[in-house]
């Protein structure tokens, strides 16, 4: 404390309190920092609402959320590494076909008779490999991500529909192995998916938020001039960022394999624009430099919950894709409340 | 007195765009605990030559030397490693991130794995925030820098300059759009470094804040060093002002000729 003694006599405001500000108030920090992800949160606690309201009766059973809680984790693992580029700046559409391919990889392991977990290495190998491609195009070729992206999509689906002709793999050899338990089974009534989304979120928060990879993927975003001034390799940070994409796209598709004991050619296809709109949803701008991932998780929830909410409520499935737009456009206009743009 | 130290050398900088020369070949170095005064018009190269300093400019050509070594693949994250920070023109702050944040940008203060030491980072931003005279109670280092004033946005990028005790610090037009008192805490603090026996390299536009300050000056003409002179062999800051118009406006004749030459001869040096 001998250094704030030493600067008490500069300025008449010091009357011998220390220096403290709201924001060192650790709750009123958490609420201020955190209310993209807390409105998102808002957002579905009102949906879920008046779905109950709709449909009492569905809603308070399990059932319906057991197979809601299948599913969330593949769209999670997509959604979180993307709240991670759209804050560098970028934006990744290329994710789907990535997970169709670490998929593919995952499958050809275990279908040529090796341990799953062969399989998961080889996923996360192609999925890393592949986005740290399509990152490098992207940002040593000094091209639009959103096009390359787009056209690295249909370049690496056009590939595996190619050599597979179209055909899929049925995996019914995973059902015994002690893999497909550790990822892809029942515990305690809850299906286990969801505890290996809800550990990726963590570490991905923390990642985000309390991690030098994070901190500069914020900077990168914000204001990529000024971080390349500061000696931060602008660059390498945003493929970094790419890889992080193909990773959490292995995961997705491994696990979406698993859960389907097939896979597909067009595995991942479906999952773009829920995804992306997970994303926004959750309340990361599309302007770059911030963002939030445990908003985005609960996002890529709210996104693949209106399909089984709108149906459960006692809806025609003819009402699925009005309510997921809408749901898309209050979100957003909520977000804008409380976004402001510093310049 | 035994020669002073040379902490950076800039030999035969050269930096042109297509085929306007921003820099034609300036030489600049910067010996220990000695203050730099760059001088000169707009776009005489000021801060072209400072971006090259920093590492945030590739020289078309021209060497650089840290303290006597020749360096290749100089960059901004080298600069940083030799002891250079720079306080540039537009800051270079990231506005949304918070003031620690800003502050340790490309320097974060990790533990194990890479993860931030919030706790001391947090600790660092308020100690460097007091000792740059940063007391207002409004703003704490968890603050967003897009609120602040641009006296504050200045400090932020102050701050983040002295952290690590760099030996060279590089003020590019530190008192722009500043308010008084906040041009003389920037004063305050260039006094500060200069007494702990650091560099500085300090460029202004108002010559009477860099006399004040500067043991040196270097005044640059369209891309090319055209005065260097020691502020011993200078009356006073009314005649640095008549070399700089003599400068702009050769015309109009020698300034005043005894002195004039005085200079010229200093110039080789």
């Amino acid at each position: 404390m001998k250094q704030s003694l030493k600067f008490k006599a500069v300025g008449p405001a010091q009357s011998g309190h220390d220096w403290k500000h709201p924001q060192d108030n650790a709750w009123r920090r958490f609420f201020f920092n955190n209310r993209a992800s807390l409105g998102s949160l808002g957002v579905f606690l009102a949906m879920l609402l008046v779905f109950t309201i709709a449909n009492p009766r569905v809603f308070t059973s399990w059932t319906l959320y057991g197979s809601v809680l299948t599913t969330l984790p593949v769209a999670i693992f997509l959604t979180v590494p993307l709240v991670f580029i759209v804050t560098v700046g970028e934006i990744d559409l290329s994710f789907p076909a990535v997970m169709g391919c670490a998929a593919w990889a995952f499958s050809l392991v275990v279908q040529a008779g090796y341990d799953p977990i062969f399989g998961v290495a080889a996923a996360l190998v192609t999925g890393a490999v592949l986005s740290a491609f399509v990152g490098a195009l992207v940002v040593y070729g000094n091209l639009s991500s959103l096009i390359a992206t787009l056209g690295m999509n249909f370049v690496l689906r056009g590939l595996i529909l190619i050599f597979t002709e179209g055909k899929s793999i049925s995996l019914v050899s995973l059902q015994d192995n002690w893999v497909f338990k550790l990822f892809s089974s029942d515990q305690l009534g809850v299906p286990v998916q969801i505890y290996w989304a809800i550990a990726f979120t963590i570490f991905s928060m923390f990642l985000y938020s309390r991690h030098r990879f994070g901190a500069q993927v914020h900077i990168v975003g914000d204001n990529p001039d000024s971080a390349a001034q500061m000696g931060i390799n602008v660059k390498l940070v945003r493929v970094k960022a790419f890889v992080f994409v193909g990773i959490g796209a292995a995961l997705a598709g491994v696990f979406s394999t698993m859960i389907n004991f097939t896979w597909w050619p067009t595995s991942g296809d479906g999952y773009l624009l829920p995804v992306l709109a997970s994303v926004f949803v959750g309340g990361t701008p599309t302007w770059g430099g911030i963002g939030t991932v445990l908003g985005g998780a609960i996002g890529a929830l709210t996104v693949s919950f209106i399909q089984t909410g709108i149906v459960g409520a006692g809806l025609s499935g003819f009402y699925v894709q009005f309510f997921n737009g809408l749901i898309i456009i209050l979100s957003l206009l909520g977000h804008r409340w409380n976004q402001i743009r510093y310049r | 007195m035994k020669l002073a130290e040379r902490l950076i050398e800039l030999r035969e900088i050269k930096k042109s765009y297509g085929n306007v020369y921003a820099l034609g070949g300036v030489n600049l170095w910067v010996d220990k605990g000695e203050v730099v005064g760059l001088l000169g018009d707009n776009g005489a190269g000021k801060s072209t030559l400072i971006k090259v300093l920093a590492g945030a400019v590739r020289p078309t050509s021209g060497e650089i030397f840290v303290r006597g070594k020749s360096v290749s693949g100089w960059n901004a994250a080298r600069s940083r490693e030799a002891g250079i920070e720079t306080v540039f023109q537009d800051r270079a702050l990231a506005v949304q991130q918070t003031i620690v944040r800003n502050i340790f940008m490309g320097n974060e203060i990790t533990n194990a794995f890479g993860f931030l030491d919030v706790k001391r980072e947090k600790e660092e931003a308020g100690r460097l925030m007091r000792e740059i005279g940063f007391t207002s109670k409004v703003f704490s280092p968890h603050s967003i820098v897009g609120q602040l004033s641009g006296g504050e946005r200045q400090g932020v990028a102050i701050a983040r300059a002295i952290y690590k005790q760099a030996d060279l610090i590089v003020l590019d037009e530190p008192t722009t759009a500043l308010s008084l008192t906040e041009t003389n805490k920037v004063f305050h603090f260039v006094r500060q470094v200069k007494a702990s026996g650091r560099s500085i390299v300090f460029i202004g536009h108002n010559i009477h804040h860099v006399y004040d300050i500067a043991d040196r000056f270097v005044v640059l003409d369209r891309g090319k060093v055209a005065v260097e002179i020691n502020r011993s062999d200078v009356k006073g800051a009314d005649e640095l002002i008549r070399y700089m118009e003599h400068i702009a406006h050769p015309e109009k004749g020698e300034p005043t000729p005894p002195r004039a030459k005085a200079s010229k001869r200093k110039k080789v040096a």
